[in-house]
C-alpha cells in the first residue's frame, strides 16, 4: 500500500463515515419530531396538576441556553484548534466544552427534582410525561455527548490527532451542534409557549 | 483533515454566536415584555426558531450549497420533509380528535 | 436480587406452554450438543460468529429467519387448529395462552422472519450487485445482525421464562398498559421490538450509505440492477421509520415502568396517540417488507424471460413513489377511532393512489415476460405465483381502503385475509424466491428444482385454501382472534382453513427436503462458473461462493446489466495483468458482546433486575469504548494470495465451459463451506 493510496482510503471513509452520521442524525431528528409532536398534542392534558406557567422559570432556561450555545462555540474553537493540528488546543477546548455541557445537565437536573419535589414529576400528568420525556432525551443526549467528549479527550491524549481521531472529533461535531438545534426546538415550542 | 464543506475558522462561529444571540434573546424578551397579542409573539417565536435552525446549519455544522456532498444535503431534506408530513398529518388527526371528543 | 422474576415464572400454566418451553430449551441444548460433538466451537466462532464478512452475515440472517419461519408457523397451525375445533367448547388451548400465540405470530412473523429475511438477501446480494467489495461499515453489520439476534433471543425467551405479550403484535393501550396487562409479556414484546429495531435502523444506514458511497465505477444511479434499487428505497424506510417505533415502544414503556402517562386512560394519558405513533412506522414498515420481494421479483422475471426488464425506468420511478407515498396513508389503519369524515377521505384516496405504481410494477413485470423464452425455474414459479395472487389482495386493500366499507370489515377475518394476502406472496414468496435463486451464489451447489416447485404448489395451494375461507368469514361477520365461538357456520370454514395450513405445512417439508437432498446432491449441482442462470447483473459475475474480496478487479460498468453486456462482448472473465494487494476489515468480536449485553439488557428490563441492567450498560459502554480504540481494523490479502484465488477460479470457468453442467470427475474441492458434510 503506497502511502496516496491510504490517503484516498482514509478519505473516502471519512466521506462515507459523514454520510452515515447525518443520516443517523436525521433518523434520531425523527425521534424527536415526534417527541416534540406528542408534546403539543398533550401539552392541556394537565389532569388538574400543574402546567408549563406554573413550572418553567424563563431566566433558569434563558441561563441554559446561554451556556449550551456557548458550549457550541468552544467545540467550534476546537474544530478550528483541529484543523490547524493544535493538540493542546483540541484539548483544552474538548474541555472547555464539556464543563459548559456537563453544567447545561446539572441545571436541567435542578430544574427536574425541583419539579419532583413540587409533586410534579412524570408521573403527575400526561403533559408532564410529555415534557420529562422529550427534554429528558434531549438531556441524555447531551449527557452521552458528554462521555463521548471524555472517550474523544483520551484519544487525542493517547493516539494524537491522527485522522481517524480527526474523523470522529468532526462527527462529534456533528452531534454536539445538532444537539443544540434540537435545544432551539425546545425553548421555542416548550418553555417560551408554556409561560406566554 | 480533509474536510469538504467551508473549512472551520473562528470568524465563522462568531458570526454565527452574535446571529443566535439575537435571534435567542428577541423572542425570550419578547416573552417575558413584550405586550404583543399571544398569536403574534408565536408566531414570532417560530420564525425566529426556524432561522436560527437555518444559522446554525449554515455557521455551526457548515452545511452549503455547494460543498456539501448531494447525499447529505438530500438526506437533510428528506428528512425535513418527512418530519412536515409526519408533524403535520399527526397533528391533523390529533387535533381532529381532540375535537370529536369535546 | 432477581427482580420480580422466581419459579413461578416456569411455564406450568398449561402442557402446551410447557411443551414449547421443552421444544425451545431442547433444541437450544441439542445445537449446543452438535456442535460441541463436531468440536467446531472455534470454526462457528472464527469463521461465522465475529465474521463482518456481508455474505456470511446474510447467510447468518437468513438461517435466523428460516428458524424463526417455523416457530411463527408453528404458531400459525395451533391457531388454525384451535379455531377448527373451538365451536362451543374451549378447544385444547386455555384463552390466555391463545392471545399469546397470534402475539407472538405476528410479532415473529413481521421483526424476526421477515426483517432477517429480507437484511439477509440484501446483505449477500447488493455489494456484489454494485460491484463492491464489502458493505460501507462491515464492523455495524455485525452489530446490527446480533441486535436481530438479541431481540430475537428475548422472544424465543419469553416462551421458557415467563409469558408472551396478550396484546396483538401491535400492543395497543391502554390494555397493554399495565393496568390491564400486569406480567411481563408486554416487556418482552417492548423489549424484543427496541433492540432489533435499532439492529433494523442500523442496517438501514449502513446499506443506503453503501450504495451510494461503494458503487463500481460507471454505475450511474439509473444503472444500479432493480434489486439494487428496491433495497435502496427499504433502507431509506428503514432509517426514517423505525424511530416512530422507537418513540411508541419507548413511551409505553414508561408508561409500565415509571408510570407515566403516555396512553393511561386517566391523568391525561391518549391512548389513540399509539396508534398514531405506531402506525407511522407501521406502514412504511410494510413496504420495508414487500419492496425487496418486488427487487427479487424483477431479476427472476428479467433472468428467467430472457430479456432486459420492461419499463426499467417506470420501476425505479414506481419504487421511489411507493417509498414515498408510503409515508401518507398510516391513517387507513384506524379509521374507525373516529376521525372526522375530511380526515378519513384523505387518507383513503392516498392509500388508493399506491395502488397506481404497484399496478405499474405488474405490468412491467407481464411485458417483461411478454413474448420472452421464459425458463420455468423454481424461482419463476414463485414469481408467478405472487402476479396472481398479490393482484386479489390488492383489490380487496382497494375495498378497504373505502372508510365505509372499513367500519364494516374493520377487525374480521377479512383483514386478517387482506393482509396475509399482501404479505405472504409479497414478501414471503419473494424471499423464497431469492433464496432458491441466489442460493447458488452464497454456497456453491443449486437447489433440487423439483423439491422447490413441490414446495410451491403446496404453499399456494395452502394459501388459498387457509385464506379465502377467512374472507368468506370476514363477510359472514367473525372477529380476527377469536379464541371460541357458537356460530354453527363458521365451523366448516375453520377447518377448511386449517386444512389449508395442513398443506402450507407440507410446502415447509418440501423447503427442509429440499435443503436436504441439494446438500446430499451437492457435487453434481455444483456452480463452477458461478453464474447458474446465465445471469444479467453483477453478481453472477463472482465465483460461487464469491472470494472474501468478491471482486479482485473492480469491474467497470458500462450499462445496465452490466454483466450479461460483459459476456456478449467476451470481456466478462478477462485476466487482469497482474492483481493488487486489497484490505479487507478484520473479524471482530465486539459486534456479539454489544448483542449480547443488548440481550441481557432487555431480559433486565424485563423482570426489573435492576443491577443486571446496569452490568449490560457497561457491558455495551466498554465493548462500544474498546472498538472505537481500535485503529487497526483492516488487514491485507496480499496480491500473491489474490492470484492463487483467481487462478483456481479461472480453472473451474475453464472446466465448466468444457462440460458445462454435467461433470462430476474433476477434482475440484467440495462446495460445501467447511468441507465437512
Amino acid at each position: 500500500m503506497t502511502g496516496a493510496v491510504t490517503a484516498e482510503h482514509e478519505h473516502d471513509t471519512h466521506e462515507e463515515k459523514t454520510l452515515g452520521f447525518w443520516l443517523y442524525l436525521m433518523s434520531d431528528a425523527i425521534i424527536f419530531a415526534l417527541l416534540f409532536m406528542t408534546y403539543v398534542v398533550m401539552v392541556n392534558n394537565t389532569a388538574g396538576g400543574p402546567a408549563g406557567r406554573e413550572l418553567f422559570d424563563v431566566g433558569h432556561v434563558f441561563a441554559e441556553t446561554m451556556v449550551l450555545l456557548a458550549s457550541s462555540i468552544t467545540f467550534g474553537f476546537a474544530s478550528v484548534a483541529l484543523v490547524s493540528k493544535s493538540k493542546a488546543g483540541v484539548l483544552a477546548w474538548l474541555i472547555i466544552t464539556f464543563l459548559l455541557g456537563f453544567s447545561f445537565v446539572a441545571m436541567e437536573i435542578i430544574e427536574f427534582l425541583g419539579m419532583i419535589a413540587q409533586d410534579a414529576g412524570p408521573g403527575r400528568s400526561g403533559f408532564l410525561s410529555a415534557f420529562f420525556t422529550l427534554v429528558g432525551t434531549h438531556g441524555l443526549h447531551v449527557s452521552l455527548g458528554l462521555v463521548w467528549i471524555v472517550v474523544m479527550l483520551a484519544q487525542v491524549a493517547v493516539k494524537g490527532l491522527t485522522a481517524p481521531v480527526g474523523s470522529r472529533l468532526m462527527r462529534l461535531g456533528l452531534f454536539w451542534h445538532f444537539l443544540d438545534i434540537i435545544w432551539i426546538g425546545i425553548f421555542s415550542v416548550v418553555y417560551l409557549p408554556g409561560v406566554l | 483533515m480533509a474536510n469538504t464543506s467551508a473549512q472551520p475558522s473562528p470568524k465563522t462561529y462568531l458570526v454565527g454566536l452574535v446571529l443566535a444571540l439575537m435571534l435567542t434573546a428577541f423572542p425570550f424578551a419578547l416573552v417575558v415584555w413584550g405586550s404583543l397579542p399571544r398569536m403574534q409573539i408565536l408566531l414570532v417565536i417560530a420564525i425566529a426558531a426556524v432561522i436560527q435552525v437555518l444559522v446554525h446549519l449554515r455557521f455551526f455544522l457548515h452545511l452549503d450549497l455547494t460543498h456539501t456532498p448531494r447525499e447529505n444535503l438530500l438526506a437533510i431534506a428528506f428528512a425535513a420533509l418527512l418530519i412536515c408530513i409526519m408533524m403535520g398529518g399527526s397533528f391533523w388527526i390529533m387535533f381532529d380528535l381532540n375535537h370529536r371528543m369535546m | 436480587m432477581l427482580g420480580k422474576l422466581s419459579i413461578d415464572a416456569l411455564p406450568f400454566y398449561s402442557w402446551v406452554a410447557m411443551g414449547g418451553a421443552a421444544v425451545t430449551v431442547f433444541g437450544a441444548l441439542g445445537v449446543f450438543a452438535l456442535v460441541t460433538w463436531l468440536g467446531q466451537w472455534r470454526y462457528l466462532w472464527d469463521e461465522w460468529l465475529t465474521s463482518v464478512d456481508h455474505k456470511r452475515i446474510g447467510i447468518m440472517y437468513i438461517v435466523l429467519a428460516l428458524v424463526m419461519l417455523l416457530r411463527g408457523f408453528v404458531d400459525a397451525i395451533m391457531m388454525r387448529a384451535q379455531q377448527a375445533f373451538a365451536l362451543d367448547s374451549q378447544g385444547y388451548l386455555p384463552p390466555d395462552h391463545f392471545d399469546q400465540i397470534f402475539s407472538s405470530h405476528g410479532t415473529i412473523m413481521i421483526f424476526f422472519m421477515a426483517m432477517p429475511f429480507l437484511t439477509g438477501l440484501i446483505n449477500i446480494v447488493v455489494p456484489q450487485q454494485i460491484g463492491a467489495r464489502d458493505v460501507a461499515f462491515p464492523f455495524l453489520n455485525s452489530v446490527s445482525l446480533w441486535l436481530t439476534a438479541a431481540g430475537t433471543g428475548l422472544v424465543m425467551a419469553s416462551l421458557v421464562i415467563g409469558v408472551f405479550s396478550t396484546a396483538g403484535w401491535t400492543g395497543y393501550p391502554p390494555y397493554s398498559g399495565i393496568k390491564y396487562s400486569p406480567d411481563v409479556g408486554v416487556d418482552y414484546w417492548i423489549w424484543a421490538l427496541l433492540v432489533s429495531g435499532m439492529g433494523s435502523t442500523l442496517t438501514g444506514i449502513n446499506f443506503a450509505v453503501t450504495i451510494l458511497k461503494r458503487r463500481a465505477p460507471g454505475m450511474k444511479l439509473m444503472r444500479m440492477p432493480l434489486f439494487t434499487w428496491t433495497a435502496f428505497c427499504a433502507n431509506i424506510l428503514m432509517i426514517f421509520a423505525f424511530p416512530a417505533l422507537t418513540v411508541a415502544c419507548t413511551m409505553l414503556a414508561l408508561d409500565r415502568v415509571l408510570g407515566m402517562h403516555f396512553f393511561t386512560n386517566d391523568a391525561g394519558g391518549n391512548m389513540m396517540n399509539y396508534a398514531n405513533l405506531f402506525w407511522i412506522w407501521g406502514h412504511p414498515e410494510v413496504y420495508i417488507l414487500v419492496l425487496p420481494a418486488f427487487g427479487v421479483f424483477s431479476e427472476v422475471v428479467a433472468t428467467f424471460s430472457r430479456k432486459r426488464l420492461f419499463g426499467y425506468h417506470s420501476l425505479v420511478y414506481a419504487t421511489a413513489a411507493i417509498a414515498l407515498l408510503s409515508f401518507t396513508v398510516w391513517l387507513h389503519h384506524f379509521f374507525t377511532m373516529g376521525s372526522s369524515a375530511n380526515v378519513n377521505a384523505f387518507f383513503g384516496i392516498a392509500t388508493m393512489v399506491i395502488a397506481v405504481p404497484t399496478g405499474v410494477k405488474i405490468f412491467d413485470w407481464l411485458f417483461t415476460m411478454f413474448r420472452g423464452r421464459i425458463e420455468f425455474s423454481a424461482p419463476m414459479y414463485w414469481t408467478l405465483g405472487f402476479i396472481v395472487t398479490f393482484v386479489i389482495g390488492g383489490v380487496t386493500g382497494v375495498l378497504l381502503a373505502l372508510p365505509p366499507v372499513d367500519y364494516v370489515m374493520h377487525n374480521t377475518t377479512f383483514l386478517v385475509a387482506h393482509f396475509h394476502n399482501m404479505i405472504i406472496p409479497g414478501a414471503l414468496f419473494g424471499y423464497l424466491a431469492g433464496y432458491m435463486y441466489w442460493f447458488p451464489k452464497a454456497f456453491g451447489f443449486t437447489l433440487d428444482e423439483r423439491w422447490g416447485i413441490r414446495s410451491f404448489w403446496c404453499w399456494i395451494v395452502g394459501f388459498y385454501l387457509a385464506f379465502m375461507p377467512l374472507y368468506v368469514l370476514g363477510f359472514m361477520g367473525m372477529p380476527r382472534r377469536m379464541e371460541q365461538y357458537n356460530v354453527p357456520e363458521w365451523q366448516p370454514l375453520l377447518i377448511v382453513a386449517s386444512l389449508g395450513a395442513v398443506v402450507i405445512l407440507l410446502g415447509i417439508v418440501c423447503l427442509v427436503v429440499q435443503l436436504v437432498v441439494s446438500i446430499h446432491n451437492r457435487l453434481e449441482a455444483r456452480d463452477l462458473a458461478g453464474d447458474p442462470w446465465d445471469g444479467r447483473t453483477l453478481e453472477w459475475m463472482t465465483s460461487s461462493p464469491p472470494a472474501p474480496y468478491n471482486f479482485a478487479i473492480i469491474p467497470q460498468v458500462e450499462s445496465r446489466d452490466a454483466f450479461i453486456e460483459m459476456k456478449r462482448r467476451g470481456t466478462a472473465y478477462s485476466h487482469p495483468q497482474q492483481y493488487t494487494d486489497i484490505q479487507m476489515p478484520k473479524n471482530a468480536m465486539a459486534g456479539v458482546f454489544i448483542g449480547g449485553f443488548a440481550f441481557l439488557l432487555g431480559f433486565a428490563v424485563v423482570w426489573h433486575i435492576w443491577w443486571l441492567a446496569v452490568v449490560a450498560l457497561l457491558g455495551i459502554f466498554a465493548a462500544i469504548t474498546g472498538r472505537a480504540f481500535n485503529d487497526d481494523t483492516e488487514f491485507v490479502i496480499p496480491a500473491s494470495e489474490v492470484e492463487k484465488i483467481e487462478t483456481e477460479r479461472h480453472r473451474k470457468l475453464a472446466i465448466a465451459r468444457k462440460h458445462y453442467g454435467h461433470d462430476d470427475q474433476t477434482p475440484v474441492a467440495d462446495p460445501f463451506p467447511g468441507g465437512a458434510a
